[in-house]
């Protein structure tokens, strides 16, 4: 069994966030100040700190706005490789495995799990290094399957709903201005033509009512 | 294996044209019908928990699981083929209603020429004109043949739309370049968007005909003639790729299935995976299926409908070893011929200076135009036999699949602070306009067993040898180009649509819209199943769906499969219904 790994942020950035901890037990953090412990289901603490700082270059919180860090992109990348997704449960992975062309997408035999633990490796000190450092070693990488896939990852963490870890409190989608799912424009549709319409975002529990568990959250069979 | 109790009639597939085939079946006659579902059963509730666009739109929830099967492609027979290991080019569904679950609902009657493209095109153009290697044939039926059965179809799903020819009078507002229509839509169009606006005025400035996209998501509430009731749709944008979550958006679990659970004599059998069609003597005796707990059984049966996806349509006469495989070197054989996947490549991405609100939506909400449809425009000078639609789609957008879109050369990198502050800038004010081409069929495009892949059950895989042809490039360039007029004339900043890929790519999302391999026609020389869908070889063997289409339309295939399997429901009624419950 996997010794319990836990990843330090600092608690202004997940006011209110819910989380879902190993044992799949809800969560709600609500400390403001000093530093939360999450627990991680997938990465080691040390990886953890890598993703988190690779994420926040590449959605970096600044004079635009928020974050990967305070999204918490890096809890969502560490419970999607933790479930069926990371383990490649919904690819095609028999063999044999053989290079093709550009035209027939990735052919590899590694897993997310796999080609996330290898990337890691490969950013080995990337969490100590300065802001310019860390960018140019992304930009030596950005070729690489592992990069293609932690900035699609990145930019479903800012955006996902919050059962699945990212979009902490809704800030992603407060960001944009994305309303989350609504049950009804019907009223809407064909009013505000020309301007912006913006109502209050809401989550999918806010929504039905009722906590919604993610496909992540499926058991292992 | 465990054979199981009898049934009159086994169909392989629980979504549009299984259910609509089982309904006729149990509603006309006394005959008892089984139908053989792969997936899961579904329900409405689930739908509101659904909408959720990493689950669902990004990772697929809904799709057939494709680590337990998928195809295998290559460009042509002299490449190795690969797997398609992740969902790229199309989606297969799963579960009860199928892909006709998270369907967007786009409902189009295909062209009158469509149906007698072959002679048609000799006519128009000249054979001499036309490629050595086209193999497009007349589908045996014409549009008035289905034109009935159309009806009902619209009917029953209660399309929302605007006729542009009624009995031959053109109707502005409509699509004036369709097949005559008996009647106008059940139900007016869906609401217009801000962009659609746009688009439609441009259009019209052009003098184009631009048409609201006829819909199966309810304008109004409706009900239909079987008495089922749907309430309007809500723009709630999560359509593409999700189950409506009020039964707006017509899907055969809110129109077919509540009619067939009352009746005894249908039942409906989840997590089975039909194997092999059995056979004997040129007549069908059942099908073997492993069921959901993964027991190997035999189902006896008096006549078999193959109603999947035209991938395991085709995948399942082969593996059962009925019919001649078809072979590109000889021309020789029909099952497999005339691949198509409905053409797509022109995409051009307009910019407005205002947000669209752009997350409201639905899958079938958009505006039109059919001038470059079919062949009307063209008169052999332009390089291009065939055309298709040009659209903008307000389908409801996303944030994860939406963010990240700006005027191309914006910005140098796809990630950090730059990059960040470009797509917060435009999100919101980024549309498209689509195309929807007619994809020919040839004779190098074909469907077979793949030598090396196998499916979780050691099953070989369907392999596909598909690419494009000059053809499809020049008709993509072609409608680029009038993209490119109408965004002008739309004063939108724009950015030109790609080349079209001249190699058929599994990576990028095109449609779902994969057809042939196990064609219709007149004679079981040129086709696999008669013009009621019926196997020459097998006559208590039917195949049912968009596998039958000769060719690819530039229409979404959806209701022509349902008119096709109302017509092949009379005929299949008349063949086995004996003991028929009510005439007419």
């Amino acid at each position: 069994m996997k010794r319990r790994e836990f990843l330090i942020l600092p608690a202004s950035a997940l006011g209110g966030t819910l989380l879902y901890t190993l044992a799949r037990e809800p969560v709600r953090l609500q400390a403001q100040n000093g530093n939360v412990s999450i627990p991680l289901r997938f990465f080691s603490a040390a990886q953890g700190r890598v993703i988190a700082a690779a994420c926040a270059r590449i959605f970096p919180s600044d004079a635009a706005g928020p974050g990967a860090p305070e999204a918490g992109v890096v809890i969502y990348i560490d419970r999607q490789l933790a479930g069926p997704y990371g383990r490649d449960k919904y690819r095609y992975t028999k063999g044999p495995f053989v290079a093709s062309t550009p035209e027939h997408g990735y052919q590899g035999k590694e897993t997310p799990r796999e080609i996330y633990r290898a990337g890691i490796d490969s950013l080995a000190g990337f969490a100590d290094l300065t802001a310019e450092e860390q960018d140019n070693q992304l930009r030596s990488i950005e070729g690489s399957t592992f990069f293609q896939m932690l900035r699609a990852h990145t930019i479903e963490g800012m955006f996902c709903d919050p059962m699945h870890g990212g979009n902490a409190g809704l800030i992603g989608w407060q960001l944009i201005g994305f309303p989350g799912p609504q049950m009804s424009y019907r009223d809407e549709i064909d009013k505000y033509q020309g301007q912006s319409y913006r109502p209050k975002p809401v989550s999918l529990q806010d929504v039905v009512g009722h906590p919604v568990r993610g496909w992540e959250e499926e058991k292992d069979t | 294996v465990k054979t199981l109790k009898p049934v009159n009639v086994v169909i392989v597939g629980g979504g549009w044209t299984g259910l609509a085939m089982a309904n006729e079946v149990t509603g006309r006659t006394s005959l008892s019908v089984l139908v053989l579902e792969r997936g899961a059963p579904r329900s409405i509730a689930e739908y509101a928990e659904g909408m959720d666009e990493l689950d669902y739109a990004i990772r697929l929830r809904m799709m057939q699981n494709i680590a337990e099967e998928t195809i295998t492609h290559r460009h042509s027979p002299r490449d190795p083929a690969v797997p398609v290991r992740q969902y790229g080019s199309f989606l297969p569904g799963s579960g009860v209603g199928g892909a006709g679950e998270h369907w967007n609902g786009i409902s189009f009657r295909f062209l009158e020429t469509q149906f007698v493209l072959a002679t048609h095109l000799k006519e128009k153009f000249g054979a001499a004109h036309l490629p050595e290697n086209l193999t497009v044939q007349d589908w045996g039926v014409t549009y008035n043949d289905l034109e009935p059965h159309y009806w009902r179809g619209e009917q029953m799903m209660g399309i929302s739309g605007k006729a542009g020819n009624i009995g031959g009078e053109k109707r502005p507002g409509g699509n004036v370049f369709e097949g005559p229509r008996r009647n106008e839509y059940p139900l007016p169009p869906l609401r217009s968007t801000d962009a659609g606006l746009r688009f439609k005025n441009a259009a019209e400035s052009l003098g184009y005909h631009p048409f609201p996209t006829p819909s199966a998501n309810l304008s109004e509430d409706y009900r239909n003639p079987d008495g089922i009731s749907r309430p309007g749709c809500v723009y709630c944008g999560y359509c593409e790729r999700f189950g409506c979550m009020i039964g707006a958006k017509a899907q055969p679990t809110n129109t077919l299935l509540p009619l067939l659970v009352s009746r005894k004599t249908f039942a409906i059998r989840t997590g089975c995976w039909v194997r092999r069609v059995v056979h004997k003597g040129g007549h069908a005796t059942g099908v073997q299926y492993v069921d959901a707990n993964g027991q190997e059984v035999f189902q006896p049966a008096d006549a078999v409908v193959l109603a999947t996806f035209t991938l395991n349509n085709v995948r399942l006469l082969a593996l059962s070893k009925i019919g001649t495989p078809y072979s590109p070197a000889t021309g020789r054989g029909t099952l497999g011929k005339n691949l198509t996947h409905q053409a797509g490549g022109a995409s051009t991405r307009i910019f407005f200076d205002h947000s669209l609100n752009a997350f409201m939506g639905s899958g079938s909400l958009g505006m039109m135009m059919a001038d470059f449809d079919g062949d009307h425009a063209f008169t052999g000078s332009e390089g291009v036999l065939r055309g298709g639609m040009i659209s903008l789609s307000s389908l409801g957008s996303r944030p994860i699949a939406s963010f990240g879109a700006y005027p191309g050369g914006s910005v140098k990198s796809n990630w950090g602070s730059e990059w960040k502050a470009a797509s917060l800038a435009w999100w919101d004010k980024v549309s498209g306009l689509g195309f929807t081409g007619e994809h020919l069929a040839y004779r190098e495009n074909f469907m077979d067993l793949d030598p090396q892949y196998t499916d979780k059950m050691g099953d070989p895989l369907l392999r596909f040898t598909l690419d494009w042809t000059e053809h499809e490039y020049r008709q993509s360039a072609y409608a680029a180009g009038i993209q490119t007029k109408i965004a002008k004339a739309m004063g939108v900043r724009f950015d030109e649509s790609h080349p079209s890929d001249r190699r058929y790519n599994v990576v990028q999302y095109q449609s779902t819209h994969i057809q042939g391999g196990a064609v219709m026609g007149t004679s079981p020389g040129n086709s696999v199943v008669n013009t009621n869908l019926q196997h020459w070889n097998l006559p208590n063997l039917w195949v049912i769906g968009a596998s039958a289409f000769p060719q690819n339309a530039s229409g979404n295939p959806t209701l022509t499969a349902l008119a096709l399997t109302y017509r092949a429901a009379d005929a299949f009624i008349a063949s086995h219904g004996r003991q028929s419950k009510r005439s007419g």
